[in-house]
């Protein structure tokens, strides 16, 4: 017995230094984000905060580039994971009809874009070619099609009883109607789990609209991160005062750049904890086995 | 008895309904410019367009393999993803056989914990990366200058920019990546455990004789997609990490291609290079496959 308690302690250790690794940056960010940004330029602020404020997150919720980002990114979220699902998921259950001619020749199809694209260039041609360049909807329309997600979405209908679906069928339902409403309302947690996936995706994308969007008023929240966080052009009218440089505006961005992270991230982080029980599911490693 | 082709096709149209958006998107957005490709043995002149730009063969290809930084994008490349597969890979492992060994809530909120960092943006995890690590006001310098030490400009330094890739990528996906471990141990037969504890073997034994040959199929899976993934480091984080003080170890393939395709409008050079890079991927994965294949029988395609 006594072995076995060694390995529990030493387990436990183990996994307590593992959430405190990842906690540690989250809950300092937090803190700083709160604190007089003098008090955390110095090093006082370790753990909790110091010096309570909440001077960043008026500055941030003032600024008109940072609402704007917001608003688009809230957009971009909304209708392109819509987008997403209504291409992946219908996409996914037809070809799970056994017997469909043409299914293997079209799940190849989808399968080859896994590993092989037309990559960054010919895709930027194609882009302006369509005449997408800066619009809105490049970003709700490049990966509307996600075959990865497609194929965890398949297995799930694969797995499915089929009674309930085929005596649908037998008594004269239509396909699609069968599919919306038996086997969609049967799939609750795919669902879930699928809009997490996409949301997510737009949510935290930057890359593509720096390659396709030049008009800052279409830009999402991303972007107007890069500019703050790590090109640290942090607009003169958010650190308000005056225009010259000095310590105190040096230090009101700083204490922006916590504020901004905290609300980006927020709605992720807080949101991602109630669809947990369903994340294991959806990346059982059969589903990545074509 | 089989119906005819059409018969079957026309009895399953609204079946082509619904996979009919996705095909449309797939040949439109992924085997278009799979066609535009072609640019690469080109020279592309957007008033030509792809099809009437001149063929002028390999050479965009020669011209990139005589490129004066030719192999510093190669090394570059190639070190950023072996030293994220070697570091990275085996991390997720471990969490995983650790969390499948604790119980109830504390198992629970390890992993609710552990699952955060994925849901935080590439800008966001650089941008927190340049304030903690900042050399005037980075929580990380000042522990540094408190211990007695010289306080260090940690992202302006070259020798540390795979270090700091590579682990806030660990940082950010330990928990994300070890969910699929954590999935394949909850399938592991009991019995086998309790067979193996009638005879003797502790849990530690438990874990290297049942645990980790269970989930063996699992980890060489993914084990082959990253070695079909080891030219395709994440460039948008790379590129976010990128400044001028460590281009000469963060300029990999990809942000080159960025940089010569979309700034320079180099098009037909940087898609050459962007096809030499996906080809060197498929060789690999199917390189990995095979050996997988032949030694293990377990396998992708």
């Amino acid at each position: 017995m006594k072995k076995h308690s060694l390995f529990d302690v030493c387990n436990t250790l183990f996994a307590v230094l593992l959430v405190l690794i990842v906690l540690y940056p989250l809950i300092y960010i937090l803190s700083s984000s709160v604190s007089d940004p003098v008090r955390v330029a110095s090093g006082e602020v370790v753990l909790f905060p110091k010096g309570f404020t909440l001077l960043g997150y008026r500055r941030v919720f003032e600024d008109s580039s940072i609402l704007t980002g917001y608003a688009n990114t809230i957009f971009y979220t909304v209708v392109g994971t819509l987008i997403n699902m209504v291409v992946t998921v219908p996409a996914a259950y037809a070809l799970t009809r056994p017997g469909l001619p043409g299914n293997r020749i079209i799940t190849m199809i989808f399968m080859i874009t896994m590993y092989f694209s037309g990559g960054m260039i010919p895709t930027f041609l194609l882009v302006r070619s369509l005449k997408l360049y800066d619009t809105r909807a490049v970003l709700l329309i490049l990966g509307a099609f996600n075959t990865y997600n497609c194929i965890i979405c398949r297995s799930f209908f694969a797995s499915m009883p089929k009674e309930l679906e085929d005596a649908a069928l037998i008594d004269g339902c239509s396909p699609i109607k069968t599919f919306l409403k038996i086997v969609l309302p049967l799939s609750k947690a795919l669902l879930g789990v699928m809009v997490l996936y996409f949301a997510v995706a737009h949510w935290n994308s930057y890359f593509n609209s720096m390659i396709y969007q030049v008009d800052p008023g279409k830009q999402p929240l991303q972007l107007v991160l890069r500019k703050i966080l790590i090109l640290e052009r942090t607009s003169a009218d958010m650190l308000g005062g005056s225009e010259d440089y000095s310590a105190e505006r040096y230090q009101v961005a700083q204490l922006i750049k916590y504020a901004v992270i905290v609300v980006s991230s927020a709605p992720l982080l807080v949101v991602y904890p109630f669809l947990q029980k369903y994340f294991e599911k959806g990346v059982m490693i059969g589903s990545v086995k074509g | 008895m089989k119906k005819p082709l059409s018969v079957r096709i026309k009895n399953n149209r609204q079946y082509y309904y619904l996979l009919l958006p996705a095909l449309i998107y797939v040949l439109i957005f992924c085997y278009g410019p799979m066609y535009g490709l072609i640019i690469a043995f080109k020279n592309y002149k957007g008033s030509l367009g792809i099809w009437q730009s001149p063929w002028i063969g390999f050479r965009n290809f020669k011209d990139f393999f005589e490129l004066y930084n030719f192999w510093d994008l190669i090394r570059n490349t190639l070190v950023l993803s072996l030293y994220s597969l070697a570091a990275g890979f085996p991390i997720p492992i471990l969490v995983a056989l650790s969390l499948n060994e604790l119980k109830g809530r504390f198992k629970k909120i390890s992993q609710t914990i552990l699952y955060a960092p994925h849901f935080i943006s590439m800008v966001v995890l650089v941008g927190m990366m340049a304030t903690m690590l900042s050399p005037s006001v980075g929580v990380v310098n000042t522990l540094l200058e408190t211990l007695g030490m010289d306080r260090i400009y940690f992202l302006g330094e070259s020798k540390y920019f795979r270090h700091i890739f590579v682990w806030s990528g660990i940082w950010q996906n330990m928990g994300w990546s070890a969910i699929i471990y954590i999935a394949a141990l909850s399938n592991v037969d009991m019995n086998l455990h309790e067979a193996a504890a009638i005879d003797g073997a502790g849990r530690l034994q438990r874990i290297l004789h049942i645990n980790l040959p269970c989930i063996m199929p699992t980890i060489i899976i993914m084990l082959i997609m990253s070695v079909g993934n080891i030219a395709s480091i994440s460039y948008e984080k790379v590129f976010l990490l990128q400044n001028d003080l460590n281009l000469s170890v963060s300029e990999i393939i990809s942000t080159y291609v960025y940089k010569r395709g979309i700034l320079n409008a180099n098009y037909s050079f940087s898609t050459a290079i962007g096809l030499f890079n996906n080809v060197v991927n498929v060789v690999m994965l199917i390189i990995a496959n095979t050996i997988s294949k032949k030694f293990t029988e377990t396998s992708l395609f």
